[in-house]
């Protein structure tokens, strides 16, 4: 590993003033950047350690929507009474991800920065060109069983690894920033980008900010959601596919849907085609099974991962199918 | 850097400290606590796990410098007046070792999980330990001796 110098946060705008001048990178949970570093894939020459700035409450807002600290730790998250109350779907995405001693570990804020797992993303002796822009992108023509199907460009094909960030695409969060210029707050749906020609780029968090918190707008149909993962095993592993959803089912009719795939895209993929085709209609497996397919037509297959068309499909019935019966 | 914690109950202190350094490599090669295991170095395997401020982790990727004021419990400081803990015992008594370079990780989260939730089902028991790899396989032992501390 590269030598680098390591200072501790005295303060949140001092740290991000820091950042932004010397393009250091922050410390949090460190369960990836720390990885990575070990890896070669990224080598900066100084950590500022964040874990010391107060910035790990849990609030449950009167108006019935939440704001988490950016340093709350996944796993207290997942165990929040209020969470698992107002957005069920966050906590079992949360609790879905990582290994019992990494949720202990990885932050909120952290989760949202974390890297693909792009195999050749973190072999520094391959090409990417997310890791080295205008490498050229191995994966496309080797092994790519795990990447994206929606939304990728010829040159980058990675999957945003989170969980977390499917159910927070699904009840259209926010994250709350410190930049240099002050203040600032973006929603998930602007903070994530699909690769284009600039791959380089996971989000479009402005240079040097500082994640605070992520808000949890207040979401009635929230209450009724879910979040389930697809993977090689049954634990620790990273998606093959997910699903977020949300559902108001009465009378048998769809009042209000809300669908969000993980495991398929460069950022978390909210199925807004999907919503609207099944917005008004019968709660009906035809009509799920209609409304993936809507969504899934814009999917370009790579050679050795057109098994996720399906499975996205099944999986978005399954979970559909299961809650509908729920709410009889 | 000279980083100041407190381990297994004493204040102890590791001087010339470089900032990279993981907390596992201070405990092992700077406070001569070798139970918690260098392994995969990368979170994977659950080696290294040590609860720090009392949550179990992964000391590989926990910085030097994280640990500065915070309190670590490693293996060595699980036993009691009267001898091992309970679970240390289980594993013993269900031959859950066999190489047992996975089994401090392992006895620290068993440990966890059953401050926690002292009867927990098969499914539980799988997703506790998901962290901490076997590379003996020797899963139905550790299972077993998991069934066994909590019935002690």
């Amino acid at each position: 590993m590269k030598p680098f110098a390591y200072q501790r946060a005295e303060a949140a705008d001092s740290a991000v003033a820091t950042i932004s001048r010397t393009g250091a990178a922050y410390l949090a949970g460190g369960t990836n950047i720390v990885d990575l570093m070990k890896l070669g894939v990224t080598a900066p020459d100084l950590l500022i350690d964040v874990t010391g700035l107060p910035l790990r409450d849990i609030e449950a807002l009167p108006d019935g929507g939440m704001r988490v600290g950016a340093l709350t730790a996944n796993s207290d998250l997942a165990t929040d009474p209020v969470l698992r109350t107002r957005f069920p779907a966050v906590a079992l995405a949360l609790l879905s991800g990582a290994s019992a001693q990494l949720r202990n570990r990885a932050t909120i804020g952290g989760n949202l920065l974390q890297r693909t797992r792009c195999r050749y993303f973190v072999d520094v002796t391959k090409s990417c060109n997310k890791r080295r822009p205008g490498a050229g992108c191995a994966a496309r023509e080797g092994e790519h069983t795990d990447l994206a199907i929606l939304g990728a460009s010829e040159q980058c094909v990675a999957t945003n690894p989170s969980d977390l960030a499917v159910a927070l695409a699904l009840v259209d969060a926010r994250v709350e920033l410190l930049t240099e210029g002050g203040p600032a707050s973006m929603s998930v749906h602007e903070f994530f980008r699909l690769p284009g020609d600039r791959p380089e780029r996971d989000t479009n968090l402005p240079p040097g900010a500082l994640i605070t918190a992520v808000v949890l707008p207040a979401t009635p149909i929230a209450r009724m959601s879910t979040y389930r993962k697809v993977r090689d095993r049954s634990s620790f592993a990273f998606a093959a596919g997910s699903v977020a959803a949300a559902l108001d089912v009465r009378d048998g009719v769809v009042q209000d849907v809300r669908l969000a795939y993980g495991a398929v895209a460069h950022r978390p993929w909210r199925a807004y085609a999907a919503e609207r085709s099944l917005r008004g209609a019968p709660a009906t497996v035809d009509n799920f099974e209609r409304a993936a397919d809507e969504e899934l037509a814009a999917a370009k297959p790579l050679r050795d991962n057109g098994y996720k068309v399906p499975l996205i499909r099944n999986l978005t019935v399954g979970v559909l199918r299961g809650m509908t019966e729920a709410s009889w | 850097m000279r980083v100041n914690l407190t381990v297994n109950g004493e204040a102890r202190q590791a001087d010339d400290v470089w900032p990279g350094e993981s907390l596992l490599y201070v405990l092992r090669e700077r406070l001569g606590l070798p139970g918690a295991k260098n392994a995969c170095e990368q979170g994977e395997c659950g080696s290294c796990t040590v609860y720090l401020d009392g949550t179990p982790v992964c000391a590989c990727l926990v910085a030097a410098g994280q640990a500065e004021h915070r309190d670590v419990r490693t293996v060595e400081g699980l036993p009691g007046p009267d001898g091992l803990d309970p679970v240390q015992q289980a594993f013993l008594s269900a031959g859950a070792v066999q190489c047992g370079f996975c089994t401090p990780g392992l006895v620290v989260a068993v440990h966890d999980l059953l401050a926690r939730n002292p009867t927990p089902s098969d499914p539980d028991i799988r997703e506790a330990l998901a962290g901490n790899l076997c590379r003996c396989t020797g899963y139905e032992n550790i299972v077993a001796a998991v069934k066994l501390a909590a019935g002690a």
